[in-house]
């Protein structure tokens, strides 16, 4: 037993925090809000290859295939880090998702085609076409009557190479395909928070793309949304801790009744059951990411777990950070509401708290 | 700790290597791709996979963390399990808060201290195993699955004995930790006053040398002592300097309730039961050697125990998994409404949350770091959890359960009863939430 990062874990996280800390400002996040499309895409790519550059998107990809190496327990430091930096590119589903995807589907040429595309183009990578549900994952991916599918609400369509997309068929059970983005069309979708750059993707059905079908399919696709609950709640974990900490800072500086207003019991103890919510959802997190790297059996209830307690913490935290703030919160001048955007959706993305409860009451259910 | 075969393994991450790495990577293929664009050629026929994993290939490189116990704890939670298997009363013994109760409950103790598993983690010269703490925290997930008796020697192998560890004279160490191991002398607490609670540094109950300077008299009044109406012994804390400022000029006293001029009132508690006592002190005198710490440091001392009351070795974590997972038969077995089975699910998460905090915090200790600020959430988390997971079940019972039955219903008002104390007692929530928010925070004291 020993809970607990290595160093050099400590490390990696700590440089991933400094090149975010020049690249991913809040003004940024402020001109990335203001920008057009193109401008938001050139951002884009200019961040996404100083993350690439550093590694941090092939990660956990073996170094067999040029990849880091690493592990899970090596990533959530990282997307804990992108999360609490308000990261609008789609590191969760390049780093977190796709790469272990990919990995585990090798020697297939597609999975390998669209790795080695992650590893040595830094394309980053689309994840669509899962929903989770209190009864497990569910496709929102529909068959057009020309055999054309369109899966809605994919983030991060827009800028990426490959696209990974499920389709559930009520005979044929789950397809999982790795789509190049050239054989998609992405509408946009707009949404609250800038940074969740969603589309409706329109994308063929070919034997070319096709990753898995059939049961192989369903475990992929099981995993994927075990891994994105671990990955988003390391994302929340961090947009909490940044909120919190810009509260309490605020707190300290603000000063109403001749005092400053973090003095007065009334706003200690909101700030207080944020921070109580988030340091026991910080553990669970973790271990989610230890049970994905190690495969646990119990992976699942501990991903479920980990963003259920991750989405109440952050929820928690953006309510009270907004409240703390107070007017100035509410608006477009103060940077807090990048950071409740990112928390509004990311609670809810992939499953929000009450249905990963539902998931862990049936995984109790089964033990 | 050292755990598991990946302990000493070294980690490779030599980012800047990486990064020369991957730049001959890009020039490799640069002049076949243009850097962020999608591929117009479908990829696998673009990018020849001779390079790439083989199949099986090991992608899932074990990480140093590890979340299992080792063989050696395993071992050691066999032997606990086997023990409690044969010694754990088939019948729950009565309430400890009546002298009966209280009796059966020391023999218990006795019974645990005659094979050394009444204080695991104590020296050995004391009665105990000199273990570490992810055996304590073993034993007492062991303690808790076999539904052992409540300790009634609670206060004192777990508030006083931590700081006479860190505080107390050999000679105090060896006269009464054994008998405090044995259940022989049992502790009560005694601290809070009728009008100091909260503000735990107003206390005005006060200790003075007497004439030949060899001993203390004490005067004044305690409350809220649990198991105070049968201890042999009251740990607290009197003002000895009355000019000093508030916090100093406290002293930590070891004081036998048979002492003459020691009086106790016991006070039925909401269950009727007389769990707590208020102890009158009427020129009681104390000797030197009953004074923990030095003269005048009270506060330091007694803060020292309530950092162990709300840290780590008051409430492990196994009696709320333990109870969580009765509340999630309580509710399997007999179904719920969709809010009861939100509650079920969220008791069962805030346990475990706890567990892996305590695990969290426990391999620090382990590694020899301090328990950290961090700890001051604990108490909150624990005392909230408690009081949700018994509310639940009460919900589930539903018109059961407001009936004094023997059996489960009765024992989850029981509990429910119990819970509802953890937010009061031990620097209660607000206070608690006080200490979050100046020292984790950083928040400025109103």
């Amino acid at each position: 037993m020993d809970f607990a990062f290595t160093e050099e874990q400590e490390a990696l996280r700590a440089g991933v925090r400094v090149v975010l800390d020049t690249e991913c400002t809040p003004d940024a996040l402020r001109a990335f809000d203001m920008a057009d499309e193109a401008a938001r895409a050139e951002q884009s790519q200019n961040r996404w290859a100083v993350l690439a550059e550093l590694g941090a998107t092939a990660l956990v990809v073996p170094e067999s295939a040029d990849g880091l190496g690493l592990s899970d327990v090596d990533l959530v430091g990282v997307l804990e880090e992108a999360g609490r930096a308000g990261l609008p590119e789609p590191l969760l589903q390049t780093a977190a998702l796709a790469a272990p995807t990919l990995t585990a589907l090798l020697p297939d040429p597609a999975a390998a085609a669209a790795l080695a595309a992650l590893v040595h183009d830094d394309v980053s990578f689309a994840v669509g076409g899962i929903d989770v549900t209190p009864t497990g994952p569910a496709s929102p991916t529909e068959v057009s009557a020309d055999g054309t599918l369109r899966t809605p609400r994919v983030e991060g369509a827009r800028n990426a190479g490959v696209l990974l997309l499920a389709v559930r068929d009520a005979d044929s059970g789950w397809q999982l395909h790795a789509v190049p983005a050239a054989s998609c069309t992405a509408v946009h979708t707009p949404a609250l928070s800038a940074s969740r750059d969603l589309s409706t993707v329109q994308w063929p059905l070919t034997s070319d793309t096709l990753l898995a079908y059939g049961v192989a399919a369903e475990a992929a696709v099981g995993l994927l949304a075990d891994r994105a609950a671990a990955g988003t709640a390391a994302l929340l974990i961090g947009l909490a801790d940044r909120m919190v900490a810009m509260s309490a800072a605020y707190a300290k500086d603000r000063h109403q009744f001749g005092k400053p207003i973090g003095s007065f019991q009334a706003v200690k103890h909101l700030l207080a059951d944020a921070r109580v919510a988030l340091e026991f959802a910080r553990p669970a997190t973790y271990r989610a990411a230890w049970s994905l790297a190690t495969a646990q059996p119990t992976l699942s209830h501990d991903a479920s777990m980990a963003k259920a307690m991750a989405s109440d913490a952050a929820d928690l935290a953006a309510r009270v950070a907004l409240q703390v703030h107070g007017a100035i919160g509410y608006t477009w001048e103060c940077d807090l509401h990048f950071f409740l955007k990112q928390t509004w959706a990311l609670s809810r993305a992939w499953g929000d708290a009450a249905t990963h409860r539902r998931l862990v009451l049936a995984q109790l259910r089964a033990r | 700790m050292a755990d598991g075969p990946m302990q000493h393994r070294r980690r490779r991450l030599h980012l800047s290597h990486r990064r020369r790495r991957r730049h001959r990577h890009r020039h490799r293929h640069r002049h076949r791709h243009r850097r962020r664009k999608v591929p117009e050629t479908p990829l696998a026929k673009d990018h020849p996979t001779t390079t790439l994993a083989p199949p099986g290939a090991l992608w899932k490189i074990p990480s140093v963390m590890d979340l299992t116990f080792s063989p050696q704890h395993e071992a050691f939670r066999a032997e606990a399990r086997a023990w409690l298997a044969a010694h754990v009363p088939a019948r729950p013994l009565p309430s400890l808060d009546t002298a009966e109760g209280f009796e059966a409950h020391r023999a218990w103790e006795h019974t645990l201290f005659e094979d050394r598993w009444s204080v695991v983690s104590w020296p050995v010269e004391y009665g105990g195993r000199d273990v570490g703490i992810f055996e304590w925290l073993v034993f007492e997930e062991e303690y808790y699955r076999a539904r052992a008796p409540k300790r009634v020697s609670q206060n004192g192998i777990f508030l006083l004995a931590p700081t006479m560890l860190e505080y107390g004279t050999e000679a105090q160490k060896t006269r009464f930790l054994p008998p405090m191991a044995s259940g022989d002398e049992i502790w009560c607490q005694g601290w809070s006053e009728p009008d100091a609670g909260s503000d735990l540094a107003g206390i005005r109950s006060r200790a003075s040398r007497d004439a030949t300077g060899q001993s203390w008299i004490l005067n004044g009044q305690k409350t809220w002592a649990s198991r105070g109406a049968f201890a042999e012994w009251c740990f607290g804390i009197f003002r000895t300097d009355p000019e000093a400022e508030r916090h100093r000029g406290l002293t930590y006293f070891l004081i036998a309730m048979d002492a003459p001029g020691v009086t106790v009132r016991p006070i039925p508690q909401i269950d009727g039961e007389t769990g707590f006592a208020e102890i009158f002190f009427d020129n009681v005198e104390v000797p030197e050697d009953q004074v923990l710490g030095e003269v005048g440091a009270g506060w330091s001392v007694a803060m020292a125990t309530a950092g162990s009351e709300r840290g780590l070795s008051l409430r492990s974590p196994a009696r709320y998994t333990e109870a969580a997972d009765r509340l999630f038969g309580l509710y399997a077995s007999r179904g719920g409404p969709s809010a009861s089975a939100d509650a079920v699910a969220q008791a069962h998460m805030d346990a475990e949350a706890y567990k892996l905090h305590t695990y969290w915090t426990a391999s620090r200790v382990a590694r020899g770091h301090a328990v950290g600020p961090e700890a001051s959430c604990n108490k909150i988390f624990w005392s909230e959890t408690d009081v949700a997971i018994h509310s639940a079940a009460l919900d589930l019972l539903g018109p059961e359960a407001e009936l004094l039955s023997a059996g489960a219903p009765g024992e989850w008002l029981d509990g429910y009863l119990f819970s509802l104390a953890g937010p009061i007692y031990a620097g209660t929530n607000e206070i608690q939430r006080n200490v979050v928010a100046e020292r984790l925070l950083g928040l400025p004291r109103g």
